[in-house]
C-alpha cells in the first residue's frame, strides 16, 4: 500500500508534573507531545513511525472532525500501547515502531492534531522521549483501467471453431504454455548473490597497517 | 493481521535470497533437470510433479534443514526504517563502546607491526611456498621464534571494558541505592530468572532421562540409555535438522554425536566443500599474514599444553590458518555487533578500490581463541569436515562471546545473568566474595568467554555443548558457572582472599556437568 509523508510541526515535549518541577526531587513519568499539521486539511492517518528512546507505554490522542458542523473532537486511538515489555530493562528501548490504521481504536479519517502521551514509569531513566516521528496518509490507489469492450465481451459470433478431433483441447495447451512461461521467466530474472571468495586486489595482498575510520 | 503476514513474507523473501547463493541451489536445480528423464514426470503440470518428486527423494528434507538453518541462524527482519547498524546491536551506546574497544584492538595490533617491523601480509616468495607446502600436516613441529609476539589482548582485557559499561541514559550514581547493580556489570539488561530458565530448559528437568546422569554405571541402560540411543539412529536416518536439534537436548550418544552435530549445524560434505578447504590452504601458501603468528603463538600457549589437547595440535593450525582466509565468514558481520578491520594496499591509502578486510575474514584472534577448535577435533578427523563444522559453531555462537552486544547470548547478558543468579539464590556467598574483594565474575568470566573449553573435561564439555547446539542459546554457560559456585559455596564461605577463591575453583574437572545443571535448576529449594 502506498503512503505519502504528512509534513508535520512537532512541539517541543511537556512534563506533566505536579509541583514546581525545579524543586521536586523526582524526575517526570509522562510526557506530551502535541503534533499539528499546519499546511494540511484534516487527511485520513495511514501510519506512525519512530523511533523509540526508553519509552514505556504510548498513548494517542487525535482531534477528528466529525462533520462540518460539529466542532472537532478529541478522541483516543490508543491506549497504553506498549514499548517495553519491563520498564527497568533495556528490551525495546531504543527500538523502531510503527503503529498502522487496524491497530487504533477509533477510525482515522479527518485528523487536524495528533497528541502522544509517553508513560515511563521506571525512575532508572534519565530521560525519555521519541524520535524521528513520522505520520503518512493514504496513497493514492492505482489508477483503475477501463478496458476496451471488447476484451471482456467478445462478440457472440466469435466462438471459436470446433477442431477436429485428436488434437488436445486448446484452452488446456494455453494454459499449459502459460505455465511454462511464467517458469522461464522466474529463471530468467533470477540471479544468485554468491561471492566470489577473494579478498585480495589483482592478486596483491601486500598492507602496511590497519585503518581506523 | 496485516502487518504479520507483510513480515512473514518478508522473512522469506529474504531466505530464498540467501539460498539461492548456496550449494543446494544449484543441486537441486541439476536434481530438477535431471529428473525431467523421469517418467512420471509430465510437462504440463511440470510443476507440481517435479515437486512431488523432490518430496519422494529427500531433496525436501535437504531445503528443510536449510530453511530451518537460516531461521535459526539469522534475526528476524527488522523495521524498513532501521538502519544496518540497528540490526548489528540495537542500543547506540553498545555500538559506540564496541567501536571504541575495536579501536584499541586496532592500535594494538598496529603498534605490533610496527615495532616489530613486520608487515601485515605480504606474499610468500615461491621457496617458502613449497616449504609450507610440505610441512603442512605436521605445522606443530615448527619452532619459529615467537617471543616478540604477544596476544593482542586477554579475556581479562575484556572484562574491564565490560565492567566499565555504561548507558549515558541510566542513573549511574556514585552512592549505593537501589539502582546500583552489586556486581560488576552495570547495564540493565533483561535476563531470565530460575522459573523462566525452569521452562525455557525443561527437557533438563527430574522427570526427563538425560545423558550425562542417566547413562551412568548404576543406572541399567535399559531404563533410558538404549531407547535414547535408538530414537538417535532413527533421527540420523530422517535426516531432519529440527528433530535432531530438539533430540540433543537430552544429550548425545557418543557414537552418533558427529554426525548428529553436522545435522544440526546443516554441514554436508560434498566435494565442492573439499575443493572450498582446499582453495583456503592454496591463500594460506601463498600469502603470510601477522595473524598467523598470533594463531601459532595462541596454540602453543593453550591447547599444546593441555593434557587433552596437545595431540591435535597440527589440526588446529590446520583450521585457524584456514579460517583466517576465509571471506564466506563476512558475511556474519550482518547481525554482529563487531564489524571487520579494514586495511589498504601498500601505498594506495584512501583509495576505495584498493580497500581490503583484514584478516580476509574480519576476525582477530584473541589469547584463547584456538581453545574454541580443539574440542571438535574429538569429533571430526577429516580436515575440511572439521573446519565446516568450526566455521558454523563459529558464526551462530562463539562471535558472541568477545562482542560487545545486548542480544540474550551475548557475553555481556551471559555475564548478567550469572552474577543475577549468585545474588538471588546465593545471596550470603555472594555478599561474603564481595566483601572478601573476590567478585564472583572475576572468576566465572575466563569459564564463559572460553564456553568451558580446557576446564571442563572433554566428554563434560561436549556434553554442554550439546545442550548449546539444542537449545541455540549460550545462556546454559551462565547457569552452569553459578551451578559450580552453588556446589562448591561451603569451602567458598571459608576463604578470605581472592587468591583463595581462585584456587578452590581451580580445578573443573573432575566436576559432572548435567547433575549440577539439574540439581541447580530443578532441585534447589528457592
Amino acid at each position: 500500500m502506498s503512503r505519502i509523508l504528512v509534513p508535520c510541526h512537532v512541539k517541543g515535549t511537556v512534563a506533566l508534573q505536579v509541583g514546581d518541577v525545579r524543586t521536586s526531587q523526582g524526575r517526570p513519568g509522562v510526557l506530551v507531545i502535541d503534533v499539528t499539521f499546519p499546511s494540511v486539511a484534516p487527511f485520513e492517518l495511514q501510519e506512525i513511525t519512530f523511533k523509540n528512546y526508553y519509552t514505556a507505554f504510548l498513548s494517542i490522542r487525535v482531534r477528528q472532525h466529525t462533520s462540518a458542523h460539529t466542532p472537532a473532537k478529541w478522541v483516543t486511538c490508543l491506549r497504553d500501547y506498549c514499548l517495553m515489555p519491563d520498564p527497568h530493562s533495556e528490551e525495546g528501548a531504543q527500538e523502531y515502531v510503527s503503529l498502522f490504521k487496524h491497530q487504533m481504536l477509533c477510525n482515522m479519517a479527518r485528523v487536524s492534531e495528533l497528541r502522544l502521551i509517553l508513560r515511563q514509569p521506571s525512575p532508572l531513566w534519565l530521560s525519555f522521549t521519541v524520535e524521528d516521528l513520522q505520520i503518512y496518509q493514504q496513497g493514492p490507489k492505482s489508477p483503475s483501467m477501463t478496458f476496451p469492450k471488447w476484451l471482456s465481451h467478445p462478440v457472440p459470433s466469435e466462438q471459436p471453431a470446433l477442431l477436429c478431433e485428436g488434437l488436445p483441447d486448446p484452452s488446456r495447451v494455453s494454459s499449459e504454455v502459460q505455465q511454462m512461461w511464467a517458469l522461464t521467466e522466474m529463471i530468467r530474472a533470477s540471479h544468485t548473490s554468491a561471492r566470489i571468495g577473494r579478498f585480495d586486489v589483482d592478486g596483491c595482498y601486500d598492507l602496511n597497517l590497519l585503518s581506523y575510520t | 493481521m496485516l502487518q504479520e503476514e507483510s513480515d512473514l513474507s518478508l522473512m522469506i523473501a529474504q531466505i530464498v535470497q540467501k539460498l539461492k547463493g548456496s550449494n543446494l541451489y544449484s543441486q537441486l536445480e541439476r536434481q530438477a533437470w535431471a529428473s525431467l528423464q523421469r517418467p512420471e514426470i509430465k510437462l504440463e503440470s511440470l510443476k507440481e510433479d517435479i515437486k512431488e518428486f523432490f518430496k519422494i527423494s529427500g531433496w525436501e528434507k535437504k531445503l528443510q534443514n536449510a530453511v530451518y538453518s537460516e531461521l535459526s541462524v539469522f534475526p528476524l527482519p527488522s523495521h524498513p526504517a532501521a538502519p544496518p547498524e540497528h540490526l548489528k546491536e540495537p542500543l547506540v551506546y553498545m555500538r559506540k563502546a564496541q567501536g571504541s574497544w575495536e579501536k584499541r584492538i586496532l592500535k594494538s595490533l598496529n603498534s605490533m607491526c610496527t615495532e616489530l617491523s613486520i608487515p601485515l601480509a605480504r606474499k610468500r616468495p615461491v621457496g617458502e611456498q613449497k616449504e609450507l607446502l610440505n610441512k603442512w600436516n605436521e605445522m606443530g613441529t615448527d619452532e619459529p621464534d615467537l617471543s616478540l609476539f604477544r596476544p593482542v589482548y586477554a579475556p581479562k582485557d575484556f572484562l574491564e571494558v565490560l565492567i566499565n559499561l555504561r548507558n549515558p541514559n541510566y542513573e549511574n550514581g556514585d552512592s549505593l541505592s537501589f539502582r546500583t547493580h552489586l556486581g560488576l556489570i552495570q547495564v540493565p539488561l533483561k535476563v531470565k530468572d530460575i522459573p523462566e530458565l525452569k521452562e525455557c530448559f525443561v527437557e533438563l528437568g527430574l522427570n526427563t532421562g538425560q545423558l550425562g546422569i542417566d547413562d551412568s554405571t548404576q543406572v541399567p541402560p535399559e531404563l533410558f540409555e538404549n531407547e535414547h540411543v535408538r530414537i538417535g539412529q532413527k533421527v540420523l536416518a530422517e535426516q531432519d535438522s529440527a528433530a535432531a536439534q530438539q533430540y540433543i537436548r537430552q544429550g548425545s550418544p557418543t557414537a552418533l554425536r558427529a554426525e548428529l552435530w553436522a545435522l544440526i549445524l546443516n554441514i554436508s560434505s560434498e566435494p565442492e566443500d573439499v575443493l572450498y578447504y582446499e582453495q583456503l590452504k592454496t591463500n594460506v601458501i601463498q600469502h603470510d599474514l601477522l595473524v598467523d603468528s598470533l594463531i601459532y603463538k595462541d596454540v602453543k600457549l593453550t591447547a599444546s599444553n593441555d593434557d587433552y589437547y596437545f595431540v591435535f595440535e597440527d589440526y588446529l593450525y590446520q583450521v585457524l590458518l584456514c579460517f583466517s582466509r576465509d571471506t564466506s565468514v563476512l558475511s556474519h558481520f550482518a547481525y554482529n555487533s563487531a564489524s571487520p578491520p579494514k586495511s589498504y594496499i601498500r601505498g594506495k591509502l584512501g583509495l576505495e578500490e584498493y580497500a581490503v578486510f583484514y584478516p580476509p575474514n574480519g576476525v582477530i584472534p584473541f589469547h584463547g581463541f584456538s581453545m574454541y577448535v580443539a574440542p571438535l577435533c574429538f569429533l571430526y578427523h577429516e580436515p575440511s569436515k572439521l573446519y565446516q563444522i568450526f566455521r558454523e559453531m563459529y558464526v551462530r555462537f562463539f562471535f558472541r562471546l568477545h562482542s560487545i552486544s545486548s542480544h540474550p547470548s551475548g557475553i555481556v547478558s551471559l555475564c548478567l545473568l550469572f552474577e543475577t543468579l549468585l545474588q538471588t539464590y546465593l545471596p550470603q556467598l555472594f555478599y561474603h566474595l564481595r566483601e572478601i574483594g573476590a567478585q564472583p565474575l572475576r572468576i566465572s568470566f575466563k569459564w564463559m568467554v572460553r564456553a568451558f573449553s580446557g576446564y571442563l573435561a572433554t566428554d563434560q564439555l561436549l556434553l554442554l555443548w550439546d545442550r548449546i547446539l539444542g537449545y541455540n542459546s549460550l545462556e546454559i554457560l551462565a547457569v552452569l558457572a553459578a551451578a559450580v559456585f552453588a556446589f562448591r559455596a561451603v569451602n567458598l564461605m571459608e576463604v578470605t582472599s581472592l587468591a583463595a577463591a581462585e584456587a578452590v575453583l581451580a580445578d573443573l574437572s573432575t566436576l559432572k556437568v548435567m547433575p549440577l545443571l539439574q540439581i541447580f535448576l530443578f532441585a534447589t529449594v528457592t
